[in-house]
């Protein structure tokens, strides 16, 4: 069953650009129905055999689709997300990176507030896959292998690192989401985690956090309270130099405060199983889940 | 993005929030010209870096004469100012503020953010300014009053009016508090601030408000819709390492250890510190190549890894998703070949086009250690520092 997305997701595109033309074509070869493209000024074409829509509600109308990955570059891109959320898809994944604070701070209340069905996962995200069934994004999706773990992480590369340790022990993936590293976020760990700890194909996570802010302490509080299934962890930024951005708008140290040793320190608290070092991810989960 | 205090302050007066009158200088005579032309008693002479504790270092000092002004002046510039914010190393200093003397009644603290954790902004408030406001925190967190502003309906008049009693101001400044207020949270939507501090913000003994000192900081992401903010950059405060990266659009940060990193991704790039160090090693920098990395940004983020003379050995992780492993593998070939690297080369490639980039490598033969996996390509390169020493 997985979470979010599954076989029968039909995802369209928003943005064709060169990115999002590359992906939409990689998905659908992965096995994805990728059923529309949203490009305003370009409806009518077809792309990379694709149909072309000027607005997200009549690519829905026309083809059915449920769920979006958004390409569109910053300036347009909280737009894009309202957009979707205004055609009520049940799924929208934003890869863009670099959209202004102030732009997803007023788009996230606006999906709040309004009291939106849809879920928003990103920005500055990778997106979602679930093995064998459905490529949302752009991870490199044949490192996946179907199984009992649930994968989330704010990082891209790194939730690969993660997923790719896993595949190797022989041990599969449920769902591989990829949050995002930005200070507004649409999903967030706990919601991930209350998502996981709900699915009947997922028997333990792995969830990758890195230093700023206090989402990590959040889930772990989440985990102490309401997991029932294992969930390792790893925690990256342990010898990062306070009050640098690292990469990441979110990964700061700011004021003392979102250190990796205290986010370690939560987790462990909770009882979640924390790697010492991002080579261990995989063996940690083994050892912790007796898969 | 930072900004100087006098270019904080000169935005403030546009947004209608008072601060005291000043002028910029480059030398003693302009310090002095500049205090002759305010023309109080008493003018303030501060540096101008990117830092806080400017007081402490010595970079901050009253003059009671224009002549007093300009012996200030010429102490300041061009020393090297040191606080806590600096580093050991400290920033030379290449202009100074001189400002008009305030009668100080009160010493207040106010600061304007956003807060990740409840997705809107944060007005911060205390009745001790003057001081490091984390210590305040740490120390006497009662003194500390947090008002959080939605993210759509903006600021309400009885928020200021809450901030404004835990300031202990009277009703007639708590109305001055409130356009000052107005005045600071238009300035921050309106050019896309991530931070606006300002310590202290003094009461005047006739009763005014007014923004002592400046902090602003500006979303870099938002700088695009923003060409007057960008164009306040001051590159002299930049690391130069830093700077050169974000040229080429690399992320860059220079570390103190001896294995120079090259990774693709910002998760994966803190990651390899965290394993170097796990592995027995140091790392020399942070460096995250980004989504669109080919040939020449591999090229170009050798050269930067190599301007370092710590570096003993370098350390390739790429675990290619959108960046492909061949393109990767060829500039690595590439500036291997191009540039006098001479020190030891580890490169680990995994993901999209992993086995062509290191047929790549292979075929190249040039002296780079090829390795499997994240902890073996780490060993690899702490081994290749020992080994050197």
């Amino acid at each position: 069953m997985a979470i979010l997305a599954n076989r029968d997701t039909k995802l369209l595109v928003q943005g064709l650009g060169r990115m999002g033309q590359f992906h939409a074509k990689l998905s659908a070869e992965y096995g994805t129905q990728v059923v529309a493209g949203v490009h305003p000024g370009r409806g009518g074409q077809t792309i990379e055999g694709l149909p072309v829509f000027e607005t997200v509600g009549e690519a829905v109308a026309e083809t059915g689709a449920n769920a979006s990955v958004i390409f569109v570059p910053p300036p347009g891109a909280a737009d894009a997300i309202l957009e979707a959320a205004d055609a009520e898809l049940d799924l929208v994944c934003c890869i863009t990176e670099g959209i202004p604070v102030l732009d997803m701070a007023r788009a996230k209340r606006a999906l709040v507030t309004s009291g939106s069905r849809t879920r928003l996962v990103g920005p500055n995200c990778p997106g979602v896959v679930v093995p064998e069934q459905c490529r949302i994004g752009i991870m490199p999706a044949q490192i996946t292998k179907p199984g009992p773990v649930g994968v989330v992480s704010r990082s891209g590369t790194l939730t690969y690192e993660a997923v790719d340790q896993l595949s190797r022990l022989g041990i599969g993936q449920s769902t591989c989401l990829g949050i995002g590293g930005d200070p507004v976020i649409g999903t967030n760990f706990t919601d991930a985690l209350e998502l996981f700890e709900a699915d009947p194909d997922t028997q333990a996570v792995v969830m990758i956090g890195e230093i700023g802010g206090s989402a990590e302490e959040a889930a772990a509080a989440y985990v102490r309270d309401h997991m029932s299934k294992p969930v390792a962890a790893f925690i990256a930024g342990q010898n990062a130099p306070a009050g640098k951005r690292m990469g990441h708008a979110g990964a700061i140290i700011a004021g003392g405060k979102g250190a990796a040793s205290d986010k370690m320190a939560a987790l462990t608290e909770a009882g979640v199983a924390v790697a010492a070092s991002p080579a261990e991810i995989g063996e940690t989960l083994k050892a912790h889940a007796k898969l | 993005m930072n900004v100087h205090e006098y270019q904080a302050k000169a935005l403030f007066r546009e947004y209608g929030v008072a601060v005291p009158a000043g002028e910029v200088a480059t030398t003693p005579a302009e310090a002095e010209a500049a205090a002759r032309s305010l023309g109080t008693p008493v003018t303030v002479v501060k540096a101008q870096v990117h830092a806080g504790g400017r007081g402490k270092g010595g970079g901050v000092k009253l003059a009671k004469s224009t002549g007093e002004a300009k012996q200030h002046a010429s102490d300041i510039l061009g020393m090297t100012l040191v606080t806590h914010q600096t580093g050991p190393e400290g920033k030379l200093v290449r202009k100074v503020y001189v400002e008009a003397g305030s009668a100080i009644a009160r010493e207040l603290y106010l600061a304007l953010t956003f807060d990740r954790g409840s997705e809107s902004f944060a007005i911060i408030a205390s009745t001790e300014g003057g001081m490091d406001i984390e210590e305040v925190a740490a120390s006497t967190p009662e003194k500390i009053h947090t008002e959080f502003v939605d993210a759509l309906a903006g600021i309400q008049g009885y928020q200021i009016r809450k901030i404004a009693r835990a300031l202990e101001l009277d009703p007639g400044q708590g109305k001055k508090l409130e356009a000052f207020l107005r005045g600071l949270f238009a300035l921050y939507l309106e050019k896309d601030a991530s931070l606006v501090e300002i310590n202290p913000l003094v009461v005047t003994e006739e009763g005014d408000l007014l923004a002592l000192d400046g902090k602003l900081n500006f979303d870099d992401n938002a700088l695009y819709r923003h060409p007057e903010i960008a164009a306040l950059r001051d590159p002299d405060e930049e690391d130069p390492r830093e700077r050169a990266a974000a040229e080429i659009d690399l992320a860059y940060v220079g570390l103190d250890g001896s294995i120079g990193c090259m990774v693709n991704g910002a998760g994966l790039a803190m990651a390899t510190l965290d394993q170097i160090t796990a592995s027995g090693g140091s790392p020399a920098n942070f460096l995250d190549a980004g989504g669109g990395a080919d040939k020449e940004k591999v090229k170009e983020a050798f050269k930067l890894i190599l301007r370092d003379d710590k570096v003993k050995a370098i350390l390739v992780n790429i675990f290619g998703g959108i960046v492909r492993c061949d393109l990767i593998a060829e500039g690595v070939v590439a500036a291997a070949d191009e540039l006098s690297v001479g020190v030891p080369l580890v490169v680990r490639l995994q993901g999209t086009n992993a086995e062509e980039g290191r047929q790549i490598l292979a075929d190249s033969n040039l002296d780079i250690t090829p390795a499997e996996t994240f902890r073996e390509a780490a060993e690899k390169a702490v081994a290749a520092v020992q080994e050197g020493q």
